[in-house]
């Protein structure tokens, strides 16, 4: 797609007048500064959002919407400077609104941006993290990596792609970890198998952790906290499920942990892996996949229709 | 061509200004209470438009002669804000609307709202004289009709701005931050800022209006009204930064230490849902009220998917908990989805005991809501993860309880199951956490409400509270009521504050 951004031509499409992008309240304006298109469909966005950046801690989170009738999603704060007033973003393009994300150019503006949310992740001196990062879970291990790294304990990051070209940030973790691990699904690079085959054989060979933190896919964090379970090591994991408000109004984020119902936009993102109720999380992430999938129907054909338009005007 | 010259009505300040022959009150009560023209029931019950259409002029008159004009007024005994009632009625009787408005606006900052959503049958209705023989007076509708006219007419014949902006006083250089943009912070914060001092309101989500615009709905109050008491607001000098969670972007000791605002008002209302503890109540489907309304009204949910991206539920059956405001606008929310073929209200008690307010009840009736009073759900039933129906058991009513009602008790024996998809849950909400978590010395009670005196003070100095976050879920026109007091109390401290 050429030189209209996605945002403007749904604009266009639904006969709106352009302006869809401006906040109308305040004069906050949350600017894309930079964006990268990094492997598998995930991008780097760097945003100007001072307000979140002077107060982001690892393991919160922001919501975000890109424009007025857009919804409101929750991405990790993968990085933050204060004194530049920017937030960093790994997003990974999956369906309508992170799409449309895809779609969007330095110099755009997202309509909103609200954080820091949820409880920062807990970081205690003297322990040895093991940390294991899939897809997007990557830029979210990131930032608690670091500030375990920075109180001087040992960092241990385990991190997987299908295949050697879309392995993430692996540098970026290499400058915070003691030891980087890698592990591809075709075995291209490091370990054959996933981030889990890595973890179950340090586990074998008694290597020395004090914690592990798993961020990803939930059948994967799943795996981690059953592989764990049985050597008694403590496990944390962030969960993922369908947030809206982000601040403990709606429920919609629910989950169960130790029997407990909790809202895991306030009560968490990060929670005892041994205590989850995974099986709740994976049906309560679907509970509206039949409108996910008839939203992305929709905009795959404004798309193609606005294709065929351009094409049409040469 | 000029926008405004197209859009407004024409300015007609006093169009029925006259003198009328003065009636008896025996004459008076003799005339009936207007009925209010609303959209056909069947027709409104699958459009998002507002359900009652408002009085005409000749109407208003018409309804306002009915007023015994009380020197000793009971109804404004009744009203939590003490609107000079007989006043405004006066002037509408004798077609001075403008004259009206003032005399509303004295003491109500949102006529046109608190017009359409105050249980008037509970406050000033209710006290009315004449109720006891006949009717009483629609003090409600002749609210309503007098703020709609007001917007429809400005006041001070300025072009496209509707309202009369009075003249601020100079600044007081004073620096005031409102927590909560619901309608107890947008009181405190117009009154404050017509006293001069430069006024913030932080609010958590992307729009300004706390339940006003994310709990009730289109149909019962038009969000173009709220947009338009803020944007006054935003005239007056105030300041509205949304996307803003007091307590994560900020905390209160930042604001006031760091950032120099010399007092907090905090009105964040009832903002944490309750559920019920059922089995079941995870299930695909099982939605709370909050989640349920603001999907649909604040995301704009019900242009899904073409104009909006935020997904609702998509069900044919569907089953509200609850007996309350709440449970009436999820319920007829959910009516009004293209899809949705049939709604019950499940409600443990009786009829009467119902505290939303009478005339959505009965709206609801109309519309086709089956209600299903004296009954409970025991728990929500499922396959692979979804909903698909409710097991309910049937209750009688025993002896009182602490609330004086008379307390259900379950039928053993009683159950029966409806099909359902989708169940929104409506026993209430409790007050939100975030704040006082991290705010050191603030006395809350055991539910989390802040603990606040008559003007809204609490137990940290510079800070006031007030709405539904001090007394729990209740009114707009009491939350009003809360803002307008600790505005007061703000501008006395501030002003005597010393450097
Ligand atoms: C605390 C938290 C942190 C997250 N951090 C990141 C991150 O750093 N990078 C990243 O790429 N993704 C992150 N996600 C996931 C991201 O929010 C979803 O991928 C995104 O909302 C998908 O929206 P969509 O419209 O593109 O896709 P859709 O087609 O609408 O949905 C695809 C799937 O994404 C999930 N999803 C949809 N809507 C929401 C929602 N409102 N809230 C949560 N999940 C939803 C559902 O499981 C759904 O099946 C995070 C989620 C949470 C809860
Ligand atoms: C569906 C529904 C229908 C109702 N119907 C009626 C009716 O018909 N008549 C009637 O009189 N009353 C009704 N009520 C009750 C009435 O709406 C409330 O009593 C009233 O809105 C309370 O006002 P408030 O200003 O205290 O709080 P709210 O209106 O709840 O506003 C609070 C605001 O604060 C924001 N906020 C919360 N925490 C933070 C934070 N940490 N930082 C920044 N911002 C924050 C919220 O996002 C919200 O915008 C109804 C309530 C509901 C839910
Ligand atoms: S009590 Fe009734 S009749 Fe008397 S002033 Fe009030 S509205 Fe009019
Ligand atoms: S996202 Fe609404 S309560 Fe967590």
């Amino acid at each position: 797609m050429s030189a209209l951004s996605a945002i403007q031509l749904l604009a266009h499409k639904l006969e709106r007048e352009g302006q869809t992008n401006i906040t109308s309240y305040g004069d906050s304006v949350f600017r894309i500064l930079e964006k990268n298109d990094l492997a598998a469909k995930v991008f780097r966005y760097v945003i100007e959002a001072p307000d979140v950046a002077k107060k982001a801690k690892a393991g919160q989170f922001v919501i975000l919407r890109l424009y007025n009738d857009g919804e409101r999603i929750p991405i990790t704060l993968a990085d933050w400077n204060v004194a530049k007033g920017t937030i960093t973003l790994y997003v990974q393009a999956i369906g309508k609104t992170t799409i449309m994300m895809s779609m969007m150019k330095a110099g755009d503006a997202l309509a909103d941006v609200v954080g820091p949310l949820g409880i920062p992740s807990h970081v205690e001196k003297g322990k040895t993290l093991v940390a294991l990062g899939g897809g997007f879970g990557i830029a979210a291990i990131h930032p608690i990596v670091r500030a375990h790294k920075l109180i001087g304990n040992k960092t241990i990051s385990i991190i997987g792609a299908r295949t050697k070209e879309l392995m993430l940030m692996e540098n970026e973790m290499r400058a915070i970890s003691d030891d980087v691990r890698i592990a591809t699904d075709d075995g291209s690079y490091g370990t054959k198998g996933f981030v889990t085959t890595v973890l179950k054989s340090m586990l074998e060979n008694r290597e020395l952790m004090d914690v592990v933190l798993a961020i990803g896919p939930v059948v994967m964090m799943k795996a981690v906290a059953d592989l764990t379970r049985s050597y008694g090591v403590q496990t944390l994991v962030s969960l993922n499920p369908i947030m809206m408000d982000g601040t403990g109004m709606c429920g919609a984020c629910r989950v169960v942990v130790g029997d407990k119902l909790q809202f895991a936009c306030v009560d968490g993102p990060e929670f005892d892996a041994h205590k989850v109720d995974f099986e709740l999380l994976v049906a309560r992430q679907k509970m509206y996949s039949p409108q996910e999938k008839i939203s992305m129907e929709l905009f795959n054909k404004i798309c193609e229709a606005q294709e065929h338009r351009e094409t049409a005007a040469w | 061509m000029n926008n405004d010259t197209q859009t407004s009505p024409p300015r007609t300040d006093e169009p029925m200004a006259q003198i009328k022959p003065k009636l008896s009150n025996k004459e008076r009560m003799k005339i009936p209470r207007h009925p209010m023209p609303e959209q056909n029931p069947l027709e409104r019950a699958r459009n998002f438009f507002e359900v009652p259409l408002g009085y005409t002029p000749e109407m208003a008159m018409e309804e306002a002669e009915r007023c015994l004009l009380c020197k000793k007024a009971k109804c404004v005994e009744g009203c939590p804000v003490n609107v000079q009632i007989p006043d405004f009625i006066e002037h509408v009787a004798a077609g001075n609307f403008s004259l009206a408005a003032q005399a509303l606006k004295q003491m109500n900052a949102l006529p046109a709202v608190c017009g359409r959503v105050c249980p008037q049958e509970d406050q000033c209705e209710s006290l009315c004289v004449i109720g006891a023989k006949v009717e009483p007076v629609a003090v409600g509708r002749l609210e309503r009709f007098v703020a709609d006219w007001e917007r429809a007419n400005p006041a001070n014949g300025g072009t496209g701005s509707k309202v009369k902006i009075p003249e601020l006083p100079p600044p007081t250089g004073k620096k005031v931050a409102i927590i909560g943009a619901g309608p107890a912070g947008l009181t405190c914060a117009g009154d404050l800022a017509k006293r001069g001092h430069a006024v913030t309101i932080f609010e958590a989500l992307h729009k300004p209006g706390g339940v006003l615009v994310y709990g009730i709905p289109e149909f019962r109050l038009p969000k173009q009204i709220v947009e338009a008491e803020v944007q006054y607001l935003e005239k007056l000098g105030v300041q509205i930064k949304c996307d803003f969670v007091v307590g994560m972007t900020r905390t209160i000791d930042e604001l006031m230490n760091e950032d120099g605002y010399d007092a907090v008002f905090i009105g964040t209302g009832a903002g944490l849902p309750y559920f019920m503890g059922l089995p079941g109540e995870n299930l695909n489907g099982v939605y709370s009220a909050n989640e349920f309304l603001t999907r649909v009204n604040l995301m704009k949910g019900f242009e899904f998917p073409n104009h909006a991206d935020t997904p609702v539920p998509m069900a044919k059956h569907v089953v509200v908990v609850g007996g309350g405001n709440t449970a009436m606008d999820a319920a007829r929310t959910a009516l009004r989805l293209p899809w949705t073929e049939k709604v019950y209200i499940v409600y443990r008690r009786s009829h009467v005991e119902m505290p939303a307010r009478k005339e959505e009840i009965h709206h609801g009736e109309q519309e086709g809501i089956e209600f299903l009073l004296l009954t409970n759900p025991t728990r929500f039933l499922g396959k692979d993860g979804w909903l698909n129906g409710v097991e309910c058991q049937k209750m009688e009513l025993g002896e009182p309880d602490a609330s004086g009602r008379r307390k259900p008790v379950a039928i053993p024996g009683s159950e029966f199951t409806l099909e359902a998809e989708a169940v929104i849950i409506a026993v209430g909400n409790g007050s939100n956490p975030l704040i006082n978590k991290t705010t050191p010395g603030l006395s809350v009670t055991k539910y989390g409400n802040i603990i606040a005196d008559e003007s809204g003070k609490t137990s940290r100095e510079g800070v006031w509270a007030g709405g539904d976050i001090v007394i729990g879920a209740a009114t707009v026109i009491k939350a009003m009521g809360a803002g307008k007091s600790a505005a007061k109390a703000i501008d006395e401290f501030v002003t005597g504050k010393k450097q």
